[in-house]
């Protein structure tokens, strides 16, 4: 059977990958191509050391002009790695790249089997189906879909921002969408940033007004992705506006309605103060928030809540007339080609392990409230005071709180070791504090962590090794009275110890957001086992995701610091940039098709489509699918009845030819 | 029964966004399990057409094992809801067949779910081993032969013993 | 509502005063209790690392008299014997063999278990099932001015945390504010009392009495209230011999039942009282530490 009645003579090169001793170590290779050379139609079977390599591919390509190959099978690594790269190097030989089919021999094979005789049956098997589906091919060109110019940036932290000024830097319109008031995400909360103890807000905020003065940039805060319709190159986003009450283009920032609101003092926790301390129903998120405008929470607002209100503020605003109690909420759609997505992390609940008192012990705080306390801009002016505003003049600081830990998070959070070293410096430069940091590990892995470690060693801070048991507050010695005891078991010097305290700072760990399985299933991108969005590959695509034209960046993908975040941030939007650059993507050629002559008319393909590609022709009264459309799923093509509608790389054809391929004995 | 070398063959159709993807993790992550699968790429579990299954059943393999994407999470919104509608159909017939349940088997597996690849394969495969080999190749063969010579020993007529007792009970 | 009763070796012997006060502040709320027949030694801690089977079998006996005694609820006072019974019937639940060798063993004394009995405490009983509003109804002489440090012990939370906080739990803390007690805030309700090391080695055990001991001294405590028999031994037996080795701690430890029976007004003599090595003092007189 070495002819295909379509196609003519079929003369097949087949090529089994050693990918050095990753598929060789287990595989047979020069007894499966051997197997494969005997099957009707192969014309060349040969086995190498790395065919994705160049001279790999350049096997490839002379085989083809000199046994005039027209068909192409490699049995090597994943196709979800390299189908691409074999693709465009049988192109490259001259003959249409579909005619290519690839076997996973590694990831399906020599590293999931111990056994050598079962792992090369096995190649040999998978290799003999795709040598008898590979005959069916037929001769296919990609299409071409044009990408939207435009982009839109999810999430107003510093990934998100720095995203958005990579990208509209090049001349890019960009929407960058923040649900919070401002724009900053956690780092605007920080005082100083590790290593260099720069300081967070001199850092970030002309990154924050650059996207305000940008002209290329549309930045909505309080707002919201609410839907997400389309696919790469044409994603149509609406975005729910949130009513501020404020009108943006006229408030000034002066700040004179919260000075005049009917509440003389602030009842409610202040979010960016992390409850540390109290604000108005009319407020500024912080005194350099991204736009500069004033939000009026509805939720507490009396105006709002009841109608009655005296409006002061208004008052305040008398010459501006900023302040408009008819806003309502706002639905806006934009069309954009790409979306990179940037929403963060959320805090691990510290309250969640009740060993350390968090909640119930005054002077057990978490790492991002003593960041606030230290804070020059801060609730107590960059004093850190203890409830009863006395200094503390000792301070314990205990790492991995729900992190590396089975009953919480497995995962390590990656900053906090730094970021405790980092406030422990600040605590004694600011109050010479002694200031214990109680660890399993130490890491320090950046460009000048380690010598960070080393100086906060020089400045007199005391680590202990050991996993603290508990944060009391009974005394067992005179010295202990009014005191918080950390008990911990102190693994170098080998017994267990009590240390008194005056402050007990929690390293709380990092989670992902509480609505992360919300967003993600908006966005189409998966989650992975421990919650963070899903990236395309961890080490060779970590800001793509499965869905073409949606990328991650930041801490959503996982914990990391700022340089990382940036980092990715600047990658996502690069790979954003070149979609948009080329202006088209190619679509893969596995689109579904009818055969007019087939078709009954029957309707059954018309609801199955989710992207509705399927139409009826009722003049003819027959069935049309319209190919730009189709995503190539091939639920339609199960279903029709008549066998109608087929789909291309995935016809019924090629489909049963692999399995008797796989059953054929070997 | 069987031939002590035999070794069951399960068929499996995986949908390229999920579980395709979680059988690349597994190897990444360099899991171990039994090789007695043959893994046949799809863009999405929507595309398995009940006649592949029968046709694999047919062609002699011992079980088929579909996977896809958690419901609700199909990479095109709804296939693996038709896959669900389409198996529970498929496996009446299946039964009517005298099909064992556990030989056609259908999984949710998501992309990072390497470990449950393993888990399923390993599982199922102890349970095909169980049962034994399915054999229709061969049955087939028999069926063709006796159809091709009919005179042998004659075959009691089924229906006539299922007959008698109604009419006695009417009587 | 009607329960089975197994007391356990404790109840009967050096924990007589739990029993005694415990039975008539049950039959005062309306409780019907009936003792299992022929209940046999739970084993306690001790046997289950010597051998785990056997153990289980021992344990599992008391389930299957108490399956074919009628009542689903087990009430189970305690803590070792609680906490024996619960491990035990997750032990079969959970571990195919050590059931396989349960029902046998059951089996040859015509006895069976089907996993149907549920091992209640008394805590547990009188704040959920009976509920505090019905306790309050009958106190007729609150505890007024009497300062209590609730008690657990380590096993009623250990490793199942059923009807609790394992970390902080608050039954008794709510009963005893129901009496009308003032509850000491007590750091150490679930730490260790040493159990039986106070016994075998008593350097390590006797100190673990003692931080307890200290710590309810030192919050003002004018007696501990305790749920468990050896806690209460420990707590209350060894005052000379910690007096010695560190340093005078002299407080009372009682149950929480002798407590709810002086506050529903049963006489005093009837709830074992008497039987405490440190007297507790009467309630009107003002407490005194050491």
């Amino acid at each position: 059977m070495n002819t295909n009645p379509k196609n003519g003579a079929v003369r097949i090169g087949f090529y089994i990958c050693h990918c050095g001793h990753n598929i060789a170590g287990m595989v047979d290779c020069a007894a499966v191509a051997l197997h494969i050379a005997k099957l009707p139609g192969v014309a060349v079977s040969r086995d190498y050391k790395y065919m994705c390599s160049d001279p790999g591919q350049e096997l490839i390509q002379q085989d083809i002009r000199e046994h005039q190959l027209n068909r192409v099978v490699v049995a090597s690594c994943s196709p979800l790695l390299h189908e691409h790269t074999f693709r465009k190097a049988v192109a490259a030989g001259g003959l249409n790249p579909f005619y290519f089919q690839m076997v996973n021999i590694r990831e399906h094979d020599s590293w999931v089997h111990t056994d050598r005789a079962e792992a090369t049956a096995k190649a040999k098997s998978l290799s003999h189906a795709a040598v008898c589906r590979v005959r069916f091919h037929r001769a296919l060109e990609t299409t071409r879909v044009p990408i939207n110019p435009d982009v839109l940036v999810v999430g107003g932290g510093i990934a998100g921002i720095h995203a958005a000024l990579t990208v509209a830097n090049s001349g890019k319109k960009v929407f960058l969408v923040e649900r919070d008031p401002s724009i900053g995400g956690h780092m605007a909360q920080f005082d100083k940033t590790f290593p260099t103890l720069d300081c967070a807000a001199c850092i970030l905020t002309p990154k924050m007004s650059a996207v305000r003065s940008h002209e290329n940039i549309t930045l909505w805060t309080y707002s919201e992705v609410v839907k997400v319709e389309g696919y790469v190159g044409n994603y149509k986003v609406t975005v729910r506006r949130k009513p501020r009450y404020v009108n943006e283009e006229l408030c000034a920032g002066c700040l004179e309605c919260i000075t005049a609101c009917v509440f003389k003092e602030g009842k409610f926790p202040d979010e960016f103060n992390v409850g540390l301390s109290k604000r108005k129903p009319v407020y500024i998120p912080f005194a350099q928030a991204v736009p500069p405008v004033v939000v009026i929470d509805p939720e507490r607002c009396l105006q709002v809540r009841t109608g009655k209100c005296k409006k002061t503020c208004i008052e305040a605003c008398a010459d501006r007339h900023a302040i408009d109690f008819s806003q309502k909420e706002e639905r806006v759609e934009v069309q954009v080609g790409n979306i990179i997505v940037a929403t963060g992390f959320k805090l691990f609940d510290a309250k969640r392990i009740p060993q350390y008192g968090y909640g119930h012990f005054p002077n057990v705080v978490t790492a991002i409230e003593l960041e606030r306390l230290v804070n020059s801009s801060g609730p107590t002016a960059g004093e850190i005071v203890l409830r009863d505003g006395r200094q503390p003049k000792s301070v314990g600081v205990i790492l991995c709180v729900g992190s590396r830990d089975l009953k919480t998070n497995r995962w390590c959070s990656r900053t906090c070791c730094m970021h405790s070293m980092k406030l422990a410096q600040l605590v004694r430069e600011h109050t010479g504090a002694d200031v214990t940091v109680f660890y399993m590990d130490i890491r320090a892995p950046g460009k000048g962590y380690e010598e960070f470690y080393d100086k906060s060693l020089k400045e007199g801070i005391q680590f202990v090794r050991g996993r603290v048991a508990e944060v009391t507050d009974w005394a067992m010695a005179p010295e202990e009275e009014g005191k918080l005891v950390i008990r911990v078991e102190d693994t170098l010097a080998g017994f267990v110890r009590r240390i008194p305290l005056d402050m007990i700072v929690l390293a709380a760990g990092m989670e992902p957001q509480a609505d992360s399985q919300e967003v993600r299933r908006m966005f189409n991108m998966s989650c992975g086992t421990e919650g963070w969005f899903l990236e395309k590959h961890p080490k060779l695509a970590p800001v793509s995701t499965f869905t073409d034209g949606v990328f991650i960046a930041g801490c959503c993908q996982g914990p990391k610091d700022i340089p990382d975040s940036v980092a990715q941030a600047g990658a996502a939007a690069a790979e954003a940039m070149a979609l948009v650059d080329k202006g088209y993507i190619e679509q893969e050629p596995n689109t579904a098709y009818i055969v007019e002559a087939d078709c009954s008319g029957c309707k059954s393909c018309l609801p199955l489509c989710p992207y509705t590609a399927i139409l009826f022709d009722d003049a003819k009264q027959k069935a049309r699918i319209n190919g730009a459309l189709c995503k190539g799923c091939g639920t339609c093509v199960a279903s029709c009845p008549s066998g109608s509608i087929r789909q291309n790389l995935f016809e019924d054809e090629e489909i049963f030819s692999e399995i008797e391929g796989v059953l054929a004995y070997v | 029964m069987s031939d002590p070398k035999w070794q069951p063959r399960i068929v499996a159709f995986f949908c390229n966004w999920c579980t395709y993807t979680a059988a690349d993790l597994a190897g990444v992550s360099r899991l171990k399990y039994a090789p007695n699968v043959r893994i046949i790429r799809l863009m999405c579990s929507g595309r398995v057409d009940p006649q592949f299954i029968l046709d694999a059943l047919a062609l002699g393999a011992d079980g088929v094992l579909i996977g896809g994407c958690h419901l609700g999470d199909c990479h095109y919104a709804e296939g693996n809801y038709k896959t669900a509608r389409r198996f529970q159909m498929l496996q009446r017939l299946l039964r009517d067949m005298g099909i064992e349940d556990q030989r056609v088997r259908l999984e949710w597996i998501s992309a990072s779910e390497g470990e449950r690849v393993k888990t399923v394969i390993n599982d199922m495969v102890e349970q095909v081993r169980a049962l034994g080999p399915l054999g229709l190749p061969q049955h087939r063969e028999d069926w063709d032969r006796e159809m091709a010579h009919p005179a042998g020993p004659a075959r009691q007529d089924e229906w006539a013993g299922q007959r008698a007792e109604p009419e006695a009970a009417h009587a | 509502m009607k329960y089975s009763y197994f007391p356990g070796c404790s109840l009967k012997g050096l924990g007589r005063s739990y029993e005694e006060s415990l039975l008539p502040v049950m039959r005062h709320l309306g409780m019907e209790l009936a003792e299992l027949n022929d209940w046999n030694c739970c084993g306690a801690t001790a046997y289950m690392s010597v051998d785990e089977g056997k153990a289980a079998v021992l344990a599992a006996r008391n389930l299957a008299i108490a399956e074919k005694a009628g009542p689903e609820d087990l009430m189970t006072p305690c803590s070792a014997c609680y906490l024996v019974l619960n491990k035990t019937k997750h032990n079969i639940a959970d571990y195919p063999e050590i059931n396989a060798t349960v029902q046998r063993a059951l089996g040859s004394a015509h006895l069976a278990y089907r996993g149907s009995v549920k091992v209640r405490h008394p805590l547990d009983m009188l704040v959920h099932d009976v509920g505090l509003d019905v306790v309050k109804e009958k106190v007729v002489r609150p505890l007024k001015g009497l300062k209590v440090a609730p008690y657990y012990g380590c096993q009623v939370v250990r490793p199942y945390a059923t009807f609790d906080d394992a970390w902080n739990p608050t039954t008794m803390d709510r009963l005893l504010a129901t009496l009308g007690a003032e509850v000491v805030p007590y750091p150490l309700k679930t730490k260790c009392c040493g159990g039986s090391l106070t016994g075998t080695v008593p350097e390590a055990g006797l100190r673990l009495t003692y931080i307890l001991l200290k710590e309810a001294v030192r919050r003002g405590a004018d007696v501990i209230a305790t749920v468990c028999p050896l806690c209460q031994f420990n707590l209350d037996a060894y005052h000379d011999q910690i007096s010695r080795r560190w340093g005078p701690t002299r407080i009372a430890t009682v149950y929480f039942t002798q407590l709810m029976g002086l506050a529903f007004g049963l006489p005093p003599e009837q709830l074992g009282l008497k039987r405490n090595f440190i007297p507790m003092k009467p309630l009107q007189a003002q407490p005194t530490a050491a």
